[in-house]
C-alpha cells in the first residue's frame, strides 16, 4: 500500500494522487483507444453507447452524486440536447463543432431556468418536479410538431468535421473515437470541477445545506448552477445519443429513460465519475448478457429460445434492489471496498465502510 | 347536460388517482419515505383480481376473489415492508425512492410474465351497465366508483379515529420517537401501513380495471396520482382525494375545451405551478422548525 503524505493544500486537490494513478489511468485510456483493434464492429457500437450513457449519466451524478439533487427528469434534458443539435445543423446550417457545444448550451441554458423556482424545493418534492418536467418534455415535443417533426421525429444528419464525416454504420470506428475523445474532455472538465471552490461548494451543499450557509455558501445559487452544469453535460450525451440513433421521436427520450439514468448512477455508485461509466456499462451490457445466456440455455436443453418482454428491466430492477439494500455505494464501492481490502490485507475490518444511520431525519419541518 | 357527464366522468376518474394518492400519503405519512411503486401495486392488484375472476383464467366468482386479492396484496405489502424496506429505515428518501422505482419495474415484469402485455378487462358484475336520467347517460361502473370511493374513505376515516390500531398509526406517523417511547411498536405499524396502502392500491386497481382496460404500463399512471397528492398536500389524507378530484376533472375539460395534445399537459402544468407556488399542497400541515 502506499502512503500520500500530503504536506500542501495543492497536494490535497492535485488530478492525480500519486505517478502510479496516472500511470493506470493513462493506460487505461490507451486500451480505450485501441479498442477497435481487438474487438469487432457490433461490440465498437456497444461501446460507443457505454460511453454516451456515461456521458449523460455524469451530467446527472453531478447533480445526484456531488449536489445531492435527486432528478428524475434527465431524459427531458437530453432531449433539448438533441433536438437542438439538429435544428441547429439544418436551420442554421450550423457545423457539427458550433452546434454540438451551442446544443449542450441550450440544455444548460433550459436547467438552469427550471431549477429557478425547483431549487427551493427538497428531497422527495424535486423528484416529483422533475419527474413532472420529463413527461411535459414528452408531449411538449409533440405539440411543437413544426420545429421538432412530432410524432415523425427527426432524422440526425452524419457528423461532419472538416469535410470528414463520422456515421454509426459507415464507420463506427472513426465514431467510436470522436465520442471517446468528447468523453475524454468531459471527464478532464468533472475532475476538474471537483477540485475547483464550485464544486467543494456542490459537496457542502450535498452533505448539509445548513452548515453549506453557514460557511457562506450560497445555496440557492450553488443548486441552480448544478442545474446548469448538470443539463449542459446531458444535453451533450442527447445530442451525441441523437446521432447515434440517427432518428429519434419523443418516444426516444421517455420517462422510462430518465428514471433509467437514475438507475445508471446509483448502480455504478453515486458521487463518483467512475460510478457512472460502471453502471452505463452493465446497463448497455446487460441485455447482451441476456440474450448470450438464452442462446447458451437454448442450445444445451434444446428447447426453442424463450422470449420474456421486459425481462432485461426485471433483472436490472432487482440487481439494483441487491445494491441498494447491500451495497448502497454501488459498483464503485464495492471495487473500493476489495481494493482496500488488499491494501490492507491483514488489518481489513469487516465494519469498516459501515455507513452511520441517522434517525429522524424528517422532511416535513423544514 | 354534456357538462354534468363531464363532471361525473371526471369525478369517478379522479376517485382513482385519489385512491392510488392516498396510497402514497398512508405511507409517506407513517414512514416519511415514498413508494414510487404505489401505480405498479395497484396494476398488481388489479391482475390478480382478474387471474382469479376471469372466465380463462380461473373463474372465481368475483366477489371472492376481491376478497383473495384485497388479502394477498394487503400481505404482500406487509411482508414487502418487513423484508426490504425495513432494513433502510433512517437512510435517505432518495435511497427510498430508488428501491421502489426498481420495485415497480420487477412488479412489471412480473405481471407481464404472468398475464402477457396485452391490454384485458375485468369481467366485473358493475362493468358494462348504465343508468339513464333523462338525456343523461351515466356508466354504473362510473357510479360505483364514486360511491366505493366515499365508503372507503368513511371506513378509513373510522378506523384512523376510532380504532387502537388506526390512534397508533397516528401516533406513529407524527412523532416516531414518542410513539416508540410509549410503547407503540413503530416497525410493526410500519408494516401495517404497507399492508393498508397494498388493500387501498387493490381496490384502486379493481375499480380501474372495471372501468375500462388494464395492462403492465398501466402503472404509470402513479405519475398522475402524485401529481395528485402534491396538490392536495403530500401529507393530508382527505388532500390526496381533493387533489385526485382535481386532476381528474381538470382532464376531460381540458379534453373537451382545449386543441388535442394539450390535455393530457394540465396535470403536470397544476403540479409544478403548485410546486412553485405553495409546495405543501392546499391541505397541509406546516409546521415551523423551531431552533
Amino acid at each position: 500500500m502506499r502512503t500520500v503524505f500530503k504536506t500542501s493544500y495543492d497536494a490535497d486537490i492535485r488530478l492525480f494522487k500519486h505517478n502510479a494513478q496516472a500511470f493506470w489511468y493513462l493506460l487505461l485510456f490507451a486500451i480505450a483507444i485501441g479498442l477497435p483493434f481487438l474487438v469487432n464492429d457490433f461490440l465498437i457500437g456497444e461501446a460507443t453507447l457505454v460511453l454516451i450513457w456515461a456521458i449523460c449519466g455524469m451530467g446527472l451524478m453531478i447533480l445526484v452524486g456531488q449536489t445531492g439533487q435527486a432528478s428524475l427528469g434527465h431524459a427531458a434534458f437530453m432531449a433539448i440536447g438533441a433536438y437542438s443539435n439538429v435544428l441547429y445543423q439544418e436551420h442554421f446550417s450550423m457545423p457539427f463543432l458550433l452546434s454540438f457545444p451551442l446544443s449542450g448550451l441550450t440544455a444548460g441554458v433550459a436547467g438552469a431556468l427550471i431549477a429557478l423556482p425547483t431549487t427551493r424545493l427538497h428531497g422527495i418534492y424535486l423528484a416529483i418536479a422533475t419527474l413532472a418536467i420529463s413527461v411535459l418534455a414528452e408531449d411538449l415535443i409533440v405539440i411543437l410538431e413544426p420545429i421538432t417533426g412530432g410524432v415523425a421525429g427527426l432524422f440526425a444528419p452524419d457528423i461532419q468535421i472538416f469535410g470528414f464525416t463520422f456515421n454509426r454504420y459507415g464507420n463506427p470506428v472513426e465514431l467510436y473515437w470522436l465520442v471517446l475523445a468528447i468523453t475524454f474532455v468531459i471527464v478532464y472538465l468533472y475532475r476538474n470541477l471537483l477540485r475547483s471552490p464550485l464544486g467543494r461548494s456542490f459537496a457542502a451543499v450535498r452533505d448539509s445545506e445548513v452548515s453549506a450557509k453557514a460557511m457562506g455558501v450560497n445555496v440557492a445559487r450553488t443548486k441552480m448552477l448544478a442545474f446548469a452544469v448538470s443539463c449542459t453535460i446531458t444535453g451533450l450525451g442527447g445530442a451525441l445519443m441523437g446521432h447515434f440513433a440517427t432518428v429519434f421521436t419523443h418516444e426516444t427520450f421517455n420517462l422510462i429513460m430518465s428514471i433509467t439514468l437514475l438507475l445508471i448512477i446509483v448502480v455504478g455508485g453515486l458521487g463518483t465519475i467512475h460510478g457512472a461509466f460502471f453502471g452505463a456499462i452493465v446497463f448497455v451490457l446487460l441485455p447482451l448478457l441476456i440474450s448470450f445466456t438464452r442462446d447458451g440455455i437454448a442450445s444445451l436443453t434444446g428447447a426453442s429460445s424463450i422470449t420474456i418482454p421486459g425481462l432485461e428491466q426485471g433483472i436490472f430492477g432487482a440487481i439494483l434492489i441487491g445494491f441498494i439494500l447491500f451495497e448502497p455505494m454501488g459498483i464503485y464501492g464495492r471495487w473500493f471496498k476489495i481494493r482496500t481490502y488488499f491494501e490492507l490485507f491483514p488489518f481489513y475490518r469487516k465494519d469498516m465502510f459501515r455507513r452511520q444511520k441517522s434517525y429522524l431525519k424528517t422532511e416535513r419541518t423544514r | 347536460m354534456d357538462i354534468l357527464q363531464l363532471i361525473v366522468s371526471g369525478l369517478a376518474n379522479g376517485c382513482v388517482y385519489g385512491l392510488i394518492a392516498l396510497g402514497f400519503v398512508l405511507i409517506y405519512k407513517a414512514t416519511e419515505s415514498v413508494n414510487f411503486a404505489q401505480g405498479d401495486f395497484m396494476m398488481l392488484g388489479a391482475f390478480i383480481t382478474l387471474g382469479f375472476t376471469n372466465a380463462h383464467y380461473m373463474d372465481l366468482p368475483f366477489w371472492l376473489s376481491v376478497l383473495l386479492a384485497i388479502s394477498i396484496m394487503g400481505v404482500l405489502g406487509y411482508l414487502l415492508d418487513f423484508v426490504i424496506l425495513r432494513r433502510m429505515f433512517g437512510q435517505s428518501q432518495v435511497a427510498v425512492v430508488i428501491l421502489t422505482i426498481a420495485l415497480g419495474f420487477v412488479i412489471r415484469f412480473i405481471a407481464g410474465a404472468i398475464w402477457g402485455h396485452e391490454p384485458q378487462s375485468l369481467e366485473s358484475p358493475i362493468a358494462g351497465s348504465e343508468l339513464r336520467f333523462g338525456g343523461l347517460v351515466l356508466g354504473l361502473d362510473e357510479v360505483w366508483v364514486i360511491i366505493i370511493t366515499l365508503l372507503l374513505t368513511g371506513v378509513l376515516y373510522l378506523f384512523f379515529a376510532r380504532t387502537k390500531l388506526g390512534v397508533a398509526m397516528q401516533a406513529s406517523s407524527q412523532n416516531q420517537l414518542a410513539a416508540y417511547y410509549m410503547g407503540i411498536p413503530v416497525k410493526r405499524i410500519h408494516s401495517l401501513i404497507w399492508g393498508l396502502s397494498g388493500i387501498v392500491a387493490t381496490i384502486a386497481g379493481i375499480l380501474f380495471a372495471s372501468k375500462g382496460s388494464i395492462d403492465p404500463a398501466a402503472g404509470l399512471l402513479g405519475i398522475k396520482a402524485f401529481a395528485a397528492a402534491v396538490i392536495g398536500g403530500f401529507g393530508s389524507l382527505p388532500g390526496a382525494l381533493l387533489g385526485g378530484i382535481i386532476i381528474g376533472l381538470v382532464e376531460p375539460f381540458a379534453a373537451r375545451y382545449m386543441p388535442a395534445g394539450y390535455s393530457q399537459i394540465f396535470p403536470y402544468l397544476i403540479l409544478i405551478v403548485m410546486l412553485v407556488v405553495r409546495p405543501h399542497g392546499i391541505l397541509s400541515q406546516i409546521q415551523t422548525k423551531k431552533v
